[in-house]
């Protein structure tokens, strides 16, 4: 009943996103509004914000002119689809990393004030500075013998921007037993890992749920910008700069990918909503 | 397990994990290749695959590689990839790059040489509509000037000083996005655009004034050939070090010059079978684009009176005293002394042209007429 309902929000919400669009382009000056050259609203015109309907119409059209050419719908899935396993690779990587770095800082004092500032420095370095780099490195590497593949390089990028609220989140989860909880682990004579897998993990669900999402949200961006910056072809981000470069004369065009990887971003957050679901056994509180 | 025997299972782990991953011997080939199989060379370019580039795909599906010994990989730019960087750092064996921002790398350290300037004439422009009456660059004062920036700006903005214009000043300038509606819809007056990319799809467009798409006679265009602020663009880099000490890299360095070349000249006379290649390697530009594309490169590379690759030093010359003179927006200049070393060497190209003559090659397509391109709507 709960999921039927959230379904049909979900589609209004969509209507209302829609509707704004086509009310904008009603009322909307074809030259926007701009104060002192300053541009405070967007121009309206068809070249500008292309109908709804001319979007839903160049997604049934072939992509190129060329034989064989496939729809836009199908080259728009397909690049979603190639964006959608790198970001699942890149998740699953930066959740690991996450986990483990707030499992030995949580263990080790010194490991936390070693590496907690370094965590949220990673953040700040911008993605640019990051992009060339990884490449760079990873055309020098092999893994189990096989060469370094494009592709890998856009997982590290996106695990790199998921592992930091899995890292800070788990931490925080781990460090959230109260002292009573933790005297009665010692009074059982429990080791560290007991504690951790009996009290600690348990304990750790209601913080780590919210990261997760974070960490979903923060590795679809960043496939999707480390696919633009380093030209990782079949992605859904390259298709965004690709079809942006047709706008001026196929201003539909780019709207198509743009939807395509909002479209990437609710499913990734409808997947991590389903694991949601299956850890709340652990998480009776539903913090 | 004692707390310690486990942290010393997790740091064998870790270890194995390292292990895992191992270094390839310096990411690209040994130029001597594997014995007796053809050495392998990676090429780095500017941009994804696109008629720009069709000569070195043409090369890849003719075979003109293979037959010199070669297996080519093709390596597509993104936004943030700088080819002169990859090959600098070893990633690649050549790259494809325009000359002063090339120079500009190798001022900050990157050790590359040009051996070869494949595209001999500047593709940049400044297009404007025909009433805005912008015709020359002392024209563009007072209006607003679009441009690229990154490196990209500076046939412009020395356009602009020899005209008299004071670029920080006398015209507004507006940073450009990647499409041309700003310079549709009059944001700008005069925009930054390659004759073979930008000016194309001001073309593909349809003028809401006649529902027909626009013409080339909606339009002025300011050459940077002809204002004689032009520099020189897509070269092919080779690795400076390894140049002068490495024998199999030069003889590497001369077949992929020359088949190159031979994939250049193949696509000067097919522009079509051309066009075909670089659709099917993907492009998601329309083929009428990417014909008007091949066809314009063609322009830039044909006739070339010295024979195709050639540096013409007075050509150099005048891209090095741009490079050195003109100030940006910023007030930087693209290099701040002449380039050191080995900037450019004829050498290698001069041996390729040799065996392409001997081949009955024709080198400097003295004969070659461009053809005229009907663009599609979107370029499809």
């Amino acid at each position: 009943m709960v999921r039927l309902r959230s379904v049909l929000y979900g589609g209004a919400a969509l209507a209302v996103i829609l509707l704004l669009w086509e009310g904008y382009k009603l009322v909307g000056s074809p030259q926007g509004w701009s104060v002192n050259e300053v541009r405070l609203l967007p121009r309206a015109d068809d070249s500008s914000m292309p109908h709804v309907w001319t979007v839903a119409e160049r997604f049934t059209q072939p992509e190129i002119s060329a034989e064989g050419s496939s729809s836009v719908l199908v080259a728009v899935l397909r690049a979603a689809w190639f964006s959608f396993r790198i970001s699942l690779a890149g998740w699953l990587g930066g959740v690991l990393v996450g986990v483990a770095l707030a499992v030995l800082m949580q263990r080790f004092r010194t490991a936390r004030d070693a590496l907690l500032p370094y965590v949220v420095i990673s953040q700040t370095v911008p993605l640019v500075a990051i992009a060339p780099v990884v490449v760079g490195w990873g055309g020098q590497l092999a893994v189990l013998g096989q060469p370094w593949q494009p592709w890998m390089s856009v997982a590290v990028i996106s695990g790199y921007l998921a592992f930091f609220p899995v890292a800070v989140g788990m931490l925080r989860g781990l460090d959230s037993p109260g002292p009573a909880q933790i005297a009665l682990m010692q009074a059982y004579a429990a080791s560290w890992w007991q504690t951790l897998v009996r009290l600690r993990l348990p304990a750790s669900v209601g913080h780590l749920v919210p990261a997760l999402r974070l960490a979903a949200a923060a590795s679809v961006i960043g496939t999707i910008v480390a696919e633009i910056s380093t030209g990782t072809r079949g992605g859904i981000g390259r298709l965004i700069i690709e079809y942006a470069q047709a706008a001026t004369g196929d201003p539909a065009r780019p709207w198509t990918a743009i939807a395509g990887a909002a479209a990437l971003g609710l499913v990734v957050a409808a997947l991590v909503s389903a694991l949601d679901l299956a850890l709340a056994r652990f998480n009776p509180a539903g913090a | 397990m004692s707390p310690r025997s486990r942290i010393s299972l997790g740091a064998a782990l870790a270890a194995l994990a390292l292990t895992a991953c191992t270094t390839t011997s310096g990411g690209v080939t040994d130029t001597a290749g594997p014995e007796g199989g053809p050495v392998p060379v990676k090429l780095q370019l500017q941009w994804f695959t696109q008629a720009q580039f069709a000569g070195y795909y043409a090369a890849v599906e003719q075979g003109y590689y293979a037959d010199a010994g070669l297996d080519v990989t093709i390596l597509e730019g993104g936004t943030d990839i700088v080819p002169q960087t990859v090959l600098a750092q070893g990633q690649a064996d050549f790259a494809i790059a325009w000359v002063p921002k090339a120079l500009a790398s190798r001022e900050q350290g990157a050790g590359i040489t040009d051996v070869a300037q494949v595209f001999q004439r500047s593709g940049t422009r400044q297009v404007s509509f025909k009433d805005r009456n912008i015709t020359t660059a002392a024209d563009l004062k007072g209006k607003k000037v679009g441009n690229w920036g990154f490196g990209n700006e500076f046939e412009l903005f020395a356009g602009m000083t020899k005209a008299g214009i004071d670029p920080g000043k006398d015209v507004t300038l507006v940073q450009q996005q990647f499409d041309m509606q700003a310079l549709l819809n009059g944001d700008i007056d005069a925009a930054q655009a390659m004759n073979y990319n930008e000016y194309a799809q001001v073309l593909e467009a349809v003028n809401p004034d006649t529902g027909k798409l626009y013409t080339p006679d909606d339009f002025s265009t300011i050459s940077w050939e002809d204002e004689g602020t032009a520099m020189y663009q897509d070269a092919i880099w080779a690795n400076t070090e390894k140049l002068s000490s490495d024998a199999a890299y030069q003889d590497t360095t001369v077949k992929f010059v020359e088949a190159s070349l031979r994939g250049w000249a193949y696509c000067r006379d097919e522009a079509e079978a051309c066009r075909d290649i670089v659709v099917a390697k993907g492009s998601k530009l329309g083929a009428s684009h990417q014909l008007w594309q091949m066809n314009e490169v063609n322009r830039l590379i044909w006739p070339a009176e010295g024979g195709a690759g050639m540096i013409d030093q007075a050509a150099w010359d005048q891209t090095v005293s741009i490079a050195q003179d003109t100030r940006n927006a910023e007030g930087q200049t693209v290099l701040t002394k002449a380039p050191e070393g080995e900037a450019f060497t004829n050498e290698y190209v001069s041996q390729a042209l040799e065996n392409l003559k001997d081949d009955g090659v024709d080198v400097t397509g003295e004969s070659y007429s461009p053809e005229t391109v009907t663009l599609a709507e979107g370029g499809a």
